[in-house]
This record gives C-alpha cells, structure tokens and sequence, in this order.
C-alpha cells in the first residue's frame, strides 16, 4: 500500500542569491517558509513543483519538503528545513539578520 | 614561493573569461541548471544549504601576505567578512551571490590564485606538509613537486571526466602530518642513492569506507613519477567503477582488485606513458625550484625570546603548544590557532588575516602556510621576534596555546552551512572547546586529536581522530557517533566504534567520560591518550560510555 501523503511545502534556493525561497499560493517565492502554500494533495504537490521547475532563470534545484500547519504558517517537521529555513548556528548570518526566526 | 610564468597567466586570464560568460548565460537562461553545474564545479562553485560557496585552492598550503590580504578582501568585499580554511587547504567562501563570483575569481587571479578543480571529478588541490621547507626532520621541500602536479593536473585532458574525484598529498618527511595514507595518492619524498624520489601509496581515503593507504612502489624516481602518476591514475581512471558513485574511488578499485594486481597494470601502462615524458617535465621542475629557494635566514641574538620565555607564563604556555622546531636552530615554527575556545574551527576574519599576512611580511619572510588541522602557520620565524609576534596575535584573539591539545578540533562546516551534512559538526566543536577550557583540563590530558564529520563523507576526518565523531540524521533526530583509537600520521589507524551513537545534548557530556575515563586510566601523564587506548583497549571506555550495558549485563 502506498504510503498516505503528508502536507508538503516546494521550495529552492535562489538563482543569484542562492538563499532558500519557497513558493507562495499567490504564485510569489517568499524566503519566508511562514508564506509558503501548504500542499495537502498529492496531485497538487506535483503539479506546484513543474510549476516551479520550469523558472529555470530564477531558482535553483526546487523540491518537495515536509511541512505541517502552526500557528503562523507551514512549520518544519525535519531539522534540516528547520536549518534551511533559519540560517547557520555559530553566526547569526543568513536569514537570521533581516527576519529574527528562533527556533522553536 | 611560486610565481605565476605568462603562460600561467594567460591561462588565468581565459579561463576565468569563459566562466564570466557561462555565469551570464545561466543568468540569462540560456544554460539551464543541468548545464551549468559541471561548469561552476569546475571553477570551485557549489550551491550549499543557504547560498553559493566558493572554495579557493591554496596550493599546497603556502601564501605570501599579498594573497592573504587578498583573500581577506574578497571575505569584505563579496562575503560576510571572514573565510573557512579546510581539512584540504582550500578557504571556502560561505555567501558569495552568483553575480559576483567571476569578479571573485579575477581578483584571485591578480594574486595568481584560482578555484579550479577544487570540485569535480578531476584531481584536485595537491595537498602537502604544511611545515614543508622549515620542519627539521624532512629530506626535500615538497612543494616544487606539488607546483609541478598541479600544473601537471590542470586541465589535464585525459582527467577531466574520472569516475570520480583524485586526491593527492605529499610529504618530505617520515613523520606524516600530511595524512598521505588517507589519499588516493599518497607520495612521501625518499632518497636512494643520492637520487630523489618517492615512495608511492594509493587507495587510502576516508568516507563511508575507510581504508589506509597501500604501498604501490617503495621508490620512484622523480625522472620517473609523473610518468608513474599518470599510469596509476590512468589506470584507475580506465577501470574504476562508473556504476556506482560509492564504489569509484581509487580505494575500491584496489580493494577489488587487489594491490600486485594494480601494481601489474600500473607498471604496464606506465612502459606505454614514459616515452611520451621526454624530460620537459624535468626541466619545468628544475625551474620551479628555484621559485621555492629558501630566504636567507637573518641571524641574530635569541636572548629576547630566552628572557620572555623565563619571564611570561603566558607566552611560555604559547611556546610550549605551538611552536614547532624549525631546520635552523635559531628560528622556529609558528603555529596560529584559529581554534579560539567557542570559536568555529578553521574560521578567521578579514581582520584576522590582514594581521596575519602583516606579520608574515614583517617577521616571517612573507610566507605562510594553511594547514589540514585549519590553523594557519608562519613557517620561518626567528626566534627573537616571537614576544612581538605574540603579543600581535594576541590583540586579535589568535594568540590560543592549544595546536595539538582537545579544543584544537578539525570540524567541518556540517549541517550549518553543507547540502550534504546529516547533522552539524560546528556548535559541537565549539561545545567541546568550551567545556574543557572551563574545566581547565587542557593542559592536562595532553596531545588528542578531536575530528568531528558532519556527514559519512569524512571532510572532518573522523576516522582517524584519537577521537572522532560522525554526526548522523537517526529517524529525524541528530545522533552522534564516537570512534576512538583512529591516527592520521605514518602510524595510520582507523577508529573504532564504540557502539550505539549519542543525541546532540549527549555527545559533550559522552566525550567528558571519556577523558575521564583516559585520565584514570594513564600509567603517567606523559601516556597520550592514543597510547593508553592502544594499551588498554575499548572496554574501559565502553563501560563509561555505556553503564547501563553493563548493569544489564551484570
């Protein structure tokens, strides 16, 4: 039996910055996974990440990441996208300098 | 130090030139990602887990201060103030944006540095003693050798599509600390009969399988070495597997095949290169020596190192742990840490690199050198100009007395910066670092080498720590893995496990037990710890890792 589906974010990291974005409902990429469009339906999630695949010119390697719903948006359920979506531990670089996100 | 001939120059020149178009061909979507990737791995570029990273070669390991100056303009002008020197002298870049990189690599190739070939399967940065040309125990400086295999493997035709990446060190001495048996190519320079050569080893490397180094030919002579590198890396490059991406390091193909069935090969092909090496080779090496002249040691008193070595515990403690002894008896071996206790590892700002190419300038024959453990060296220092030098280093927090101690850590940039990590090396090193400094037991448990991998890919060296630790991704959750007993010199030795891996806030207090455990058990405090494991083996410290095993067992 195939494995049921979990709620999915597609994200990449930016062409010329190379930061990590994720794409919004309204079409935008936001580097802020709180705006990212939870996905719930399997079919859905894939037509997203051809949606995203095709702006070669803009981002780089789009995927599907694990998400759940919080208070405030889609939440990471891996500490991987937890790293992506905060920043680097030893120095408060990346996302950390314009939008303070700590870690739950 | 090298210096870059016209023809190097123009090499530069073009190349760099081609990347600048390959960049704004992908910015303007004509190259999609697919095509581009080769061709920016090719110029040292990758796209890690926040943003792009560049990593510049440093050519077996040496700099004069203009490119170390140039190196903490491009870490101000493109990055975020400060560069990360690697377990294989390269300094890696943690944000350039895609824009800037081709005005990175041409303000490199101003200083005659470059970043090709520090990614992609093709041979990458010749690595080398990084006491080369000052330690008092080699034969030959290796670098002329390492010029000539670097100039030899750029671009190399035959090698720019291997099953996978080549690494190759060198050394000029017996006591390995260039960790050659953990190469694909390992040379250490020998003598025989008043002629230079080397002695040959291939198939070491770390990663998922670690395996030391064989020896492929107890001596070849330099007339004769690039023709038997090219034979051995040709033949690898013919057989080695293409079908798995695990199974393509040099170290496997030996494995399978088994070393006398490699050698056979190897001598086949090399009676089939040889005549194509006519001697230029040669020529081009006797060349580059004289770039690598030693300078002309000043002599003079050492009384005003004597006096503040008597005088300064502080500085005593200095000499004491980073300070090598150099060929000359009046001049030393600097060893600058970039291991501040809760500092990352390998890390140094622009600031601290400006002051670092100053006093090279200064005091130290403009020369310095980057080692695998990421500290910094000034390889010839006289020894009268130790108490300034100190002094400097310690306005700029790089004065710590720990090369060789517990907080003098090789970690690599694991899940903080790497796509590939499983779990972060970092914030453990510095974990680490910061315990055993407020214990104030540094000192005291001696020589250790810590190595901490963020992934199975080993750039931290785990394997061959006194001990090392694998960071993990276990259902989700980060988990740590100890091995102990691993050694990267001449005595090469791949850890053991100690068995089931600790949780992230596990590991510090797991390392804690033991050090413990080493100190109880030490006949007197000149046993290292690798030598109180090789006596008394696993079980002392599987007991303080694991109490509860033994209670179940009990």
């Amino acid at each position: 039996m195939a494995r049921a589906f979990t709620p999915k974010v597609v994200t990449a990291n930016d062409l010329l910055e190379g930061d990590v974005i994720y794409l919004t409902a309204d079409d935008r990429w936001s580097r802020d996974l709180r705006e990212a469009e939870l996905i719930t339906d399997e079919a859905h999630a894939q037509l997203r990440l051809l949606d995203a695949q095709r702006q070669v010119d803009k981002i780089v390697g789009a995927y599907l990441a694990d998400a759940v719903a919080g208070e405030n948006g889609p939440e990471p359920t891996h500490f991987r996208e937890d790293f992506r979506r905060t920043g680097p531990s030893n120095y408060a670089h990346g996302k950390q300098e314009t939008s303070p996100q700590p870690r739950a | 130090m090298y210096r870059y001939s016209e023809f190097d120059k123009a090499f530069l020149t073009e190349r760099n030139k081609q990347f600048r178009a390959q960049v704004e061909r992908r910015i303007d979507g004509s190259l999609t990602e697919d095509e581009f990737k080769p061709l920016r791995l090719m110029n040292g570029l990758y796209l890690q887990l926040h943003a792009y990273m560049l990593r510049v070669a440093i050519p077996y390991g040496t700099l004069n201060s203009a490119q170390m100056r140039q190196l903490a303009l491009l870490a101000e002008k493109w990055d975020k103030g400060y560069g990360h020197f690697t377990t294989r002298q390269n300094i890696q870049y943690n944000w350039p944006k895609l824009r800037d990189v081709p005005d990175m690599l041409d303000a490199l190739a101003e200083v005659g540095l470059h970043a090709i070939q520090t990614s992609g399967n093709t041979i990458r940065n010749v690595t080398a003693d990084h006491f080369a040309g000052a330690a008092a125990d080699e034969i030959a400086d290796p670098r002329p050798y390492a010029e000539l295999l670097r100039q030899w493997s750029t671009d190399h035709p035959e090698f720019q599509f291997m099953p996978r990446k080549f690494k190759i060190a060198i050394t000029g001495s017996e006591h390995d600390r260039a960790v050659i048996k953990a190469h694909d190519i390992g040379l250490q320079l020998v003598e025989r009969d008043g002629v230079l050569g080397a002695r040959v080893l291939v198939g070491g490397g770390l990663g998922r399988t670690p395996m030391i180094g064989k020896e492929l030919s107890d001596f070849v002579a330099f007339d004769d070495l690039l023709a038997y590198l090219e034979a051995t890396v040709s033949v690898w490059n013919q057989i080695g597997r293409r079908d798995n991406k695990y199974k393509a390091r040099i170290k496997i193909t030996v494995h399978e095949h088994g070393i006398d069935a490699i050698r056979a090969k190897v001598n086949e092909r090399f009676l089939q290169v040889r005549p194509q090496f006519k001697g230029a080779d040669m020529a081009l090496l006797d060349q580059i020596k004289a770039h690598f002249a030693p300078p002309a040691f000043r002599e003079g008193s050492v009384a005003a190192f004597e006096s503040a070595y008597s005088n300064d515990p502080v500085f005593r403690s200095w000499i004491d742990t980073n300070i090598a002894p150099h060929k000359q008896a009046d001049h030393a071996i600097v060893t600058i840490s970039l291991k501040k206790h809760g500092a990352t590892p390998g890390d140094a700002t622009a600031e601290q690199m400006r002051v670092m190419a100053d006093l090279a300038e200064q005091y130290a024959y403009d020369e310095l050198r980057i080692s695998h453990e990421q500290n910094v060296i000034l390889p010839h220092v006289h020894k009268s100009d130790l108490p300034a030098i100190h002094a400097k280093l310690k306005e700029h927090g790089l004065a710590t007395a720990n090369i060789g101690l517990i907080s003098d850590i090789i970690a690599c940039p694991g899940m903080d910066y790497c796509a590939l990590a499983t779990a972060r090396s970092i914030p453990v090193a510095q974990q680490i670092a910061t315990r055993f400094d407020e214990l104030k037991l540094e000192h005291d448990i001696g020589h250790l080498k810590i190595k901490i991998s963020g992934c199975i890919n080993a750039c931290g060296h785990h394997h061959v720590g006194h001990i090392g630790i694998l960071g993990l991704d276990r259902a989700g959750v980060e988990n740590y893995q100890i091995t102990l007993g691993g050694d990267a010199t001449e005595t090469a030795a791949i850890g053991d496990r100690t068995g089931p891996g600790f949780a992230y806030d596990e590991i510090v207090p797991a390392i804690e037990r033991i050090i413990e455990t080493y100190l109880d058990q030490r006949e007197s405090p000149e046993e290292t710890f690798l030598q109180t494991y090789r006596r008394v083996g696993m079980a002392p410290f599987k007991a303080a890792l694991y109490p509860e095993a033994r209670a179940n067992a009990a």
